[in-house]
């Protein structure tokens, strides 16, 4: 078995560990889980296993006379949050929690299992790079599993974890795992979920949860905790075409203009050029300042200032973008989350917030909505409180937006109810509608919905065949791929402007270790492509054939 | 490909999040306590707006029983960075006699500090108050948006809060209504430390182990610079070496034996530390459960 990576003690030399701190990555996960699968407790098992909790907190839950489960510690009480939930004995919001280990940061959105609270669940998903989904051993798959997974998928996390809880309770038995297992595959791969892991554990005996466990031998995974420590954090903005929404002009004086904003996704040197959106009027970058000196590269996502070689009139709301530019939009479908109180009306005018742009806005048709206990489609004219569909929305000024599926935040949109200023929904483009087609140069977005990728590369080393056989694979599926064998800048800014995927013969090393036979070679790239999110998987999130 | 590490991501989060306050508000404040997470939010408001000035006032709720110390640090981080600072002081309250061990530590804060901050940004017309709390902190903050919405009496309904998808905040508010903005949400007390470290950013000595003079009472080590501060009979100060883990008003915080003189040294002696920094702080002793109804009040 493998040493404990948490309780090792050793001489600790603090010059070594700010060095480690400061190369240590942070990976943002939401867990979901119906009310007792054991939620409260397996956060509580990390948080205190990891040794990330106060004394004076195990204290304060010793003592605390609401205390469920009397004798034991109940790790549970650990994240309970406000006093009207504690009376209530549940959680009912989004709660952050903290904690590291040697290896990385850890910032946990802790979401309820309640069906009523699809809002809460949607707000933790939104920012996360991996869910982790529980299952009850003794429940199996459950309607509420479907639609957690349903969700968090909806919300664009690329990384799931299912852990089967409560192994304890059936006898640490590898066939209930095994057949949770096969049947939950089944519904990731409906809704195109890009990569996933299955651990069996017991959240209150600690099995698997931190340390790796003896009661079930067959398991030959690490630890849930290894495992989120060493996984490998898909950031697909990194990959994606360079978008930088202007939150705000900088001009102490006369001498200097620069742009302020956060790199939404791709990155930009010096000298590249560049389009400001909504003119379309092009230039270069000159220099990106920041208070600690002017970087040579800027990439998602470092707030920044931007300066630019000629001058052109760029205010808040603006985008600054390379190349493959995303579509300006008036009219776009989007999958919706309705969060408020007040139903969606199509008769009301709405805000809507995109990047750092706030225009007015209609819901203009509720095209479907989602039945949450089938996860089927259903006609419907309206979405209430915690309600999913499929909307078409219209906007007075034209945004500037990539679907949600290629670009976490150029897709994503807030819409607010201008009478009592609540957020009222949560928006993930999904079409941009074809009336915004037809007028002025084909853009990024229109491109990546037809071949169903953005531009990109994959390197398949020296192995011609492998590169002719993923060509076809591409190809039949219908998107565009390129074999290039000289790969230089040049050939990549135009392999990316007119998005194609290049496929690169060359020396370089491709992404994963690549099998000998040149057909499984191609295909075992085909997934890459696809669960790294550079390749769009064939089934849609919803699909309506119901999961 | 190269990637961020976790303390370049807290910060361009948090830039991001100022630059948002100071575009979407007509009138924005960032409150300055004086103690170490407000040094890591100037630090920050300074890198948001460079090569700019910081667009909004400093706020400083002064109770007049702060060390001597943080009013000299406040003063010279002010003048030196060039930003406008505003003091707010409830004079009604002391020239009244406020103080903790007449009106306890509960009704003092009340009117020293809730109340004095509702009325600053009152008077300032203030639509937004920029704050350094983290969710670390207390159970009770695990929750707390970034833009968390007041009502007109400056209170905060836990039932009310809007949620909050991807960095897309919604800064719209009735006349009257305000936002408290928490640019470190994500921020642990640890990260804090490293990026003061990191970044070489002043902070006040008291932060520091030195001996210093205080009143010894079981754990308790009680600063005497308030002459109001009751002695016990025959009570003496000692010299103790100590330090603040936070800071407040001086009858108030409690200080730690501490040998931690240096920033690595104090890092060390919080990986070692298994009690959460709010503990230190007596204001916290009330009844379980106490952050949260202060916070209704309109506390930060
Ligand atoms: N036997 C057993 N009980 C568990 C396990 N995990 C949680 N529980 C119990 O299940 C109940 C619900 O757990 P809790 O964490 O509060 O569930 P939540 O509602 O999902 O947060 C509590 O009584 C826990 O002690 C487990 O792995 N094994």
């Amino acid at each position: 078995m493998a040493a404990d990576p948490v309780c090792v003690e050793r001489r600790f030399d603090v010059e070594q560990f700010l060095a480690e701190e400061q190369r240590k990555d942070l990976l943002r996960f939401t867990t979901a889980g119906s009310v007792d699968d054991g939620k409260s407790t397996l956060i509580g098992r990390l948080l205190y296993d990891s040794r990330s909790v106060y004394e004076d907190q195990i204290h304060a839950i010793r003592k605390s006379t609401v205390n469920r489960s009397a004798g034991d510690l109940d790790l549970s009480l650990l994240t309970d949050g406000l006093r009207a939930e504690r009376e209530q004995g549940i959680t009912i919001d989004v709660a952050y929690r903290y904690f590291a280990t040697a290896k990385r940061k850890f910032i946990i959105a802790d979401t309820p299992g309640h069906e009523q609270y699809t809002r809460n669940m949607a707000t933790g998903a939104s920012t996360a790079d991996l869910a982790i989904i529980l299952i009850d051993a003794r429940n199996g798959v459950q309607a509420q599993s479907r639609r957690h997974a349903y969700i968090a998928a909806l919300l664009g996390i690329p990384q799931f974890v299912i852990a089967v809880n409560k192994m304890d309770l059936v006898g640490y038995d590898q066939n209930v795992f095994h057949s949770i297992r096969e049947e939950f595959t089944g519904v990731l791969r409906k809704l195109g979920v890009g990569a996933w892991w299955f651990v069996p554990i017991s959240a209150l005996k600690g099995d698997n949860v931190v340390r790796r466990s003896g009661a079930m031998p067959w398991f030959d995974g690490p630890s849930l905790l290894e495992y989120l420590e060493t996984v490998e954090i898909a950031r697909l903005e990194e990959r994606r075409p360079f978008r930088f929404p202007v939150q705000r002009v900088i001009r102490p004086d006369q001498g200097f203009r620069g742009y302020a904003g956060q790199v939404a996704s791709g990155s930009i040197r010096p000298g590249d050029e560049v389009f400001v959106l909504p003119s379309g009027r092009s230039t270069r970058i000159k220099s990106i300042e920041t208070f600690d000196g002017p970087l040579t590269r800027a990439f998602a996502p470092m707030s920044v200032t931007l300066t630019l070689e000629d001058e052109i009139d760029v205010s808040r709301g603006d985008m600054i973008v390379a190349a493959d530019r995303p579509a300006p939009v008036k009219t776009f479908d989007a999958h919706a989350v309705w969060l408020s109180e007040r139903p969606l009306d199509p008769a009301r005018p709405y805000l809507l917030k995109h990047t750092t742009q706030t225009v007015h806005a209609r819901v203009r048709s509720v095209d479907h909505r989602i039945n949450l206990q089938t996860l089927e489609r259903e006609p419907s004219r309206m979405l209430e409180l915690n309600g999913i569909g499929q909307v078409r929305v219209e906007t007075t000024r034209p945004i500037f937006a990539d679907p949600y599926k290629d670009n976490r935040v150029t897709g994503a949109a807030i819409l607010i109810d201008p009478e009592t200023n609540a957020t009222a929904g949560a928006l993930m483009i999904s079409r941009i509608a074809h009336d915004a087609h037809g007028a002025g140069p084909v853009t990024a977005a229109e491109r990546s919905a037809r071949y169903g990728h953005p531009g990109g590369a994959v390197r398949v080393g020296l192995r011609e065949g492998v590169a002719l056989l993923l060509e076809r694979r591409l190809f039949d599926r219908g998107a565009l791929p390129l074999i290039v064998r000289e790969w230089n800048s040049a050939v990549e800014s135009a392999a990316r402007a007119v998005g194609a995927l290049a496929i690169i013969v060359d020396s370089g090393a491709p992404p994963i270790e690549l099998p000998r036979s040149d057909e499984a070679a191609a295909e075992a790239l085909l997934s890459w492509l696809q669960s790294s999110g550079m390749l769009r998987n064939e089934f849609e999130v919803t699909g309506g054939e119901g999961i | 490909m190269p990637s961020l590490s976790h303390l370049q991501r807290l910060e361009a989060e948090s830039i991001h999040i100022l630059r948002e306050v100071a575009s979407e508000f007509q009138r924005p404040v960032m409150l300055y306590s004086i103690g170490k997470d407000s040094s890591v939010m100037l630090r920050l408001a300074q890198k948001a707006f460079y090569p700019g000035r910081i667009p909004f006032p400093l706020l400083h709720i002064d109770t007049t029983y702060k060390f001597r110390e943080m009013i000299k640090f406040r003063d010279e981080q002010a003048a030196r960075l060039g930003v406008k600072l505003i003091v707010h002081t409830n004079r009604e309250a002391i020239e009244n006699g406020a103080n903790p061990f007449v009106l306890g530590t509960t009704r003092c804060c009340q009117l020293l500090k809730t109340q004095a901050l509702l009325d600053a940004l009152r008077e300032g017309g203030f639509d937004a108050a920029i704050g350094g709390a983290r969710r670390d902190e207390e159970k009770s903050r695990a929750k707390e948006r970034v833009f968390s919405v007041r009502d007109t009496a400056g209170q905060w309904d836990p039932k009310n809060q809007r949620p909050e998808l991807w960095n897309l905040y919604n800064s719209r508010i009735r006349p009257g209504e305000s936002i408290r903005v928490f640019p470190l949400s994500n921020w642990t007390e640890l990260d804090v430390w490293q990026y003061i470290h990191v970044e070489r950013i002043p902070i006040v000595p008291l932060y520091f182990a030195k001996e210093r003079p205080m009143l010894v009472r079981g754990d308790s080590l009680i600063s005497t610079e308030q002459p109001f501060v009751p002695r016990l009979p025959g009570e003496e100060p000692k010299l103790v070496r100590c330090r603040m883990r936070s800071l407040g008003c001086s009858p108030c915080t409690g200080a730690i034996r501490s040998d931690a003189d240096t920033l690595p040294k104090i890092i060390e002696e919080l990986i070692s530390f298994r009690r959460s920094e709010r503990e230190n702080r007596v204001i916290d002793h009330d009844q379980d459960g106490s952050m949260e109804l202060k916070k209704r009040e309109g506390y930060f």
